[in-house]
C-alpha cells in the first residue's frame, strides 16, 4: 500500500468515519433512553421465562404473551 | 438424492486426503491427512449403509433440538478437565524442568504443550460452551427450533474435528507461531467453513423466531461470531509453501502482522471469552435467580459500547515496539474508557439479584455465577490498568500478565461455565435436580481458592520479576540476570501449580457430579413435566 493510500485512509478514519460512528453509537444509546421504551423493554427482559420447553406455536395460534 | 452427493464428496476428500498423506512434507501434515481419511472414509461407510432407508419423517417443528446441545455440555466437560490437566502439568514443568522428559523431547516439552493448553482451554473448552449454550439460549429466546436440521450437527463435530487437529499440530509441531492463532492454514480453512455454518444456524434461527424481541444474550452471542470470524479470516491471511504441507507465510510482515495479530488476540479476549461468556450471563443468571434482568436498557448500551470500544484497544499488547506511539495510545485509551461497559455490565449482572441476595447462601450454583461476574469486574479493572504505558513497562513480558487472563479465564469464563453446565445437566436429561449440592461447593471452594492461590502467586512473581529486571546498581548497571529471575520464582510457580491442581480437582469433582445427576438423580415425573409444560396462568 502507497504512502497516499495509508494517509487517504488515516484522513477518513479520524474525521468522517470517527464522527460516523460517534454519532450511530450516540443514536443507539439515545434510542434505549427513548421515552416510551419501557414496556418493550420489560417485555423483552421477561423472555427467559417464556417457551422453556417448546418452541412457541405458529403465529395464527398464539394466546399471546403479556402485552 | 443428497447422499449420492455426500458420498461424492467424502469420497473424494478420502482419496485426496491418502494421496496427501502419501506426498506429505512434515509429520503434522501426514498424521493429519490419514485422519481426515479416517473421519471422511468412516463418513463415507456410514452414509452408504443408510443411504435408501426408509427417511424417518421430517422433524415437527414441536420440540428444541436438545441432542446437540447435550453432546456439548459433555464435550464442554471433558474439554475442560484436559485443558486444566494441561495447565497444571505445564505450570509443574515451569517449577520443576525435569517434568520435560528427555524422552519425550520435541514433543511434550513446555513449548508445545503450552498452545495445546491455551487452546485447549479457550477454544475447546470455552469455545463447546459457547456453541451448546448459544444454541440453548437462542432456541428458547426465539421460542424456534435450531434452523438448518442437522447443519448444527455438522457445527459441533466439525468444531471438534478442528480442536483435535489443532491440538495434535502444536505436539507434532505444525505452528504457524500466531498466539491464540497457532493453526496452520488447512486447519483455519476448515474452521472458516465450519464457522460460517454456525452463523447461518445462529442467524436462521434468529429470523425464524417467534418472539417480537431479539434478546439481549442474542445480540452478544451474535457480535461473538459474527467479529470471530472476521478476526480469524484477517489474522490468518497466509500462503501455504506447498498443499503438500503444513508450513505457510504470513501475507503481513513486521509491525503490520504484529498489530494484525494483537488485534485479533485482543479481539479473541474481547468478543470470544468476554462478548460470547456475557450472552451466558444476561441469560443464566436471570434464569437462576428467577428474575429479569436489572436493566434491560442498560444492557442495550453495554451491548453498543462494549462493541464500540474493545476493537480498537488492540495496541496496548505492543507498548514500547515498532507501532507507531499514536496507534499504541489510542489502544490504550480505548482501554481505559472499556472499564465502563465492563462494570456497567457487571453492575447489570449482580443487582440482577437484588431481592434475591438470600439466594447466595441457598443456591450454590448462584454463587457459582455471581463470583464469576466478581471476577469479571476484577479483571476488566486490572485489565485497563496494565494497559497504561507506564504500568505496562512494568508488567509487560512477566507473570503478571499471566496472573492477569488466568483471574479472567478461571474466574469468569470457568464458573460462568460451570454454573451454566450446572443449569443445563438436568433440564437437558430431565433430571428433578443435580445429584448433589454439596459437590457443587466442593467444586466452589476448591476453584476459588485455586484461582486466588494462580492470581496472588503471579501477581508477587510478576512483580518482582519486573523489578528485579529493572534494577540498576549505582553506575547504572543492570544488577540481576535473567536467571537470577528464574530462580527467585520458584516458590510462586510451585504455588501456582498447587492452585492449579485445586482447580482440576474441582473439574474432576464437577464432572462426577454431572454424570451421577444424568445416572442417579429422580427424573422429572411425567405428570410433573406435563403440568410444567402448561403453566396455569
Amino acid at each position: 500500500m502507497g504512502h497516499e493510500t495509508y494517509n487517504a485512509l488515516r484522513h477518513f478514519a479520524d474525521s468522517w468515519g470517527l464522527l460516523a460512528m460517534f454519532v450511530f453509537f450516540v443514536g443507539v444509546i439515545v434510542w434505549a433512553l427513548r421515552p416510551g421504551s419501557r414496556k418493550a423493554h420489560q417485555d423483552a427482559a421477561t423472555v427467559v421465562f417464556r417457551n422453556e420447553d417448546k418452541p412457541a406455536p405458529p403465529a395464527d395460534e398464539t394466546e399471546g404473551h403479556d402485552k | 438424492m443428497i447422499n449420492y452427493f455426500k458420498l461424492i464428496v467424502l469420497g473424494v476428500i478420502a482419496v485426496f486426503a491418502l494421496i496427501a498423506s502419501n506426498y506429505a512434507r512434515d509429520l503434522a501434515y501426514q498424521v493429519h491427512a490419514i485422519l481426515i481419511f479416517l473421519v471422511a472414509a468412516g463418513m463415507f461407510l456410514w452414509t452408504l449403509r443408510s443411504t435408501d432407508e426408509p427417511v424417518p419423517a421430517a422433524v415437527l417443528q414441536t420440540s428444541y433440538m436438545d441432542d446437540v446441545i447435550r453432546a456439548g455440555v459433555i464435550a464442554t466437560a471433558f474439554w475442560g478437565v484436559v485443558g486444566f490437566l494441561a495447565g497444571t502439568f505445564i505450570a509443574s514443568q515451569l517449577a520443576f524442568p525435569a517434568l520435560n522428559f528427555d524422552w519425550a523431547n520435541g514433543y511434550l516439552n513446555f513449548g508445545r504443550l503450552r498452545p495445546l493448553h491455551t487452546s485447549a482451554v479457550i477454544f475447546a473448552f470455552g469455545g463447546n460452551a459457547l456453541i451448546c449454550t448459544s444454541f440453548y439460549v437462542v432456541q428458547r429466546t426465539s421460542a424456534a427450533r435450531l434452523w438448518g436440521g442437522n447443519l448444527a450437527w455438522f457445527v459441533f463435530w466439525g468444531y471438534n474435528l478442528f480442536i483435535v487437529l489443532a491440538a495434535t499440530g502444536y505436539i507434532l509441531g505444525g505452528t504457524q507461531s500466531k498466539e491464540y492463532a497457532e493453526p496452520e492454514w488447512y486447519i483455519d480453512l476448515w474452521l472458516t467453513v465450519v464457522w460460517l455454518c454456525y452463523l447461518a444456524v445462529f442467524v436462521g434461527t434468529i429470523v425464524k423466531r417467534r418472539e417480537p424481541h431479539i434478546y439481549v444474550a442474542n445480540w452478544f452471542y451474535l457480535s461473538f461470531i459474527i467479529t470471530v470470524a472476521m478476526l480469524h479470516v484477517f489474522n490468518n491471511l497466509s500462503i501455504p509453501v506447498s498443499i503438500w504441507g503444513s508450513k505457510s507465510v504470513q501475507v503481513f510482515s513486521g509491525v503490520q502482522d504484529a498489530m494484525t495479530q494483537w488485534w485479533y488476540g485482543h479481539n479473541a479476549v474481547g468478543f470470544f471469552l468476554t462478548a460470547g461468556f456475557l450472552g451466558m450471563m444476561y441469560y443464566f443468571v436471570p434464569k437462576q435467580a428467577e428474575r429479569p434482568v436489572f436493566s434491560y436498557k442498560l444492557s442495550i448500551v453495554h451491548f453498543w459500547a462494549l462493541i464500540f470500544i474493545y476493537i480498537w484497544a488492540g495496541p496496548h499488547h505492543l507498548h514500547y515496539t515498532a507501532l507507531p506511539d499514536w496507534a499504541s495510545t489510542l489502544g490504550m485509551v480505548f482501554s481505559i474508557v472499556l472499564w465502563m461497559p465492563s462494570w456497567g455490565g457487571m453492575i447489570n449482572g449482580l443487582m440482577t439479584l437484588s431481592g434475591a441476595w438470600d439466594k447466595l447462601r441457598t443456591d450454590p450454583i448462584m454463587r457459582m455465577l455471581v463470583i464469576s461476574i466478581g471476577f469479571y469486574g476484577m479483571s476488566t479493572f486490572e485489565g485497563p490498568m496494565m494497559s497504561i504505558r507506564a504500568v505496562n513497562s512494568l508488567s509487560h513480558y512477566t507473570d503478571w500478565t499471566i496472573g492477569h487472563v488466568h483471574s479472567g479465564a478461571l474466574g469468569w469464563n470457568g464458573m460462568i461455565t460451570f454454573g451454566a453446565l450446572y443449569f443445563l445437566t438436568p433440564r437437558l436429561w430431565n433430571r428433578e435436580r443435580l445429584y448433589s449440592l454439596s459437590l457443587v461447593s466442593w467444586h466452589f471452594w476448591l476453584a476459588t481458592i485455586g484461582i486466588v492461590l494462580y492470581a496472588a502467586s503471579m501477581w508477587v512473581t510478576g512483580i518482582m520479576e519486573g523489578l528485579m529486571w529493572r534494577e540498576v546498581d549505582a553506575n547504572g548497571f543492570l544488577v540481576n540476570s535473567f536467571a537470577d529471575t528464574v530462580s527467585a520464582k520458584f516458590p510462586m510457580y510451585v504455588v501456582r501449580s498447587i492452585g492449579g491442581l485445586l482447580y482440576v480437582a474441582g473439574g474432576v469433582i464437577m464432572c462426577y457430579n454431572l454424570w451421577m445427576t444424568v445416572k442417579k438423580a429422580p427424573a422429572v415425573e411425567a405428570t410433573a413435566a406435563a403440568a410444567h409444560a402448561n403453566p396455569a396462568e
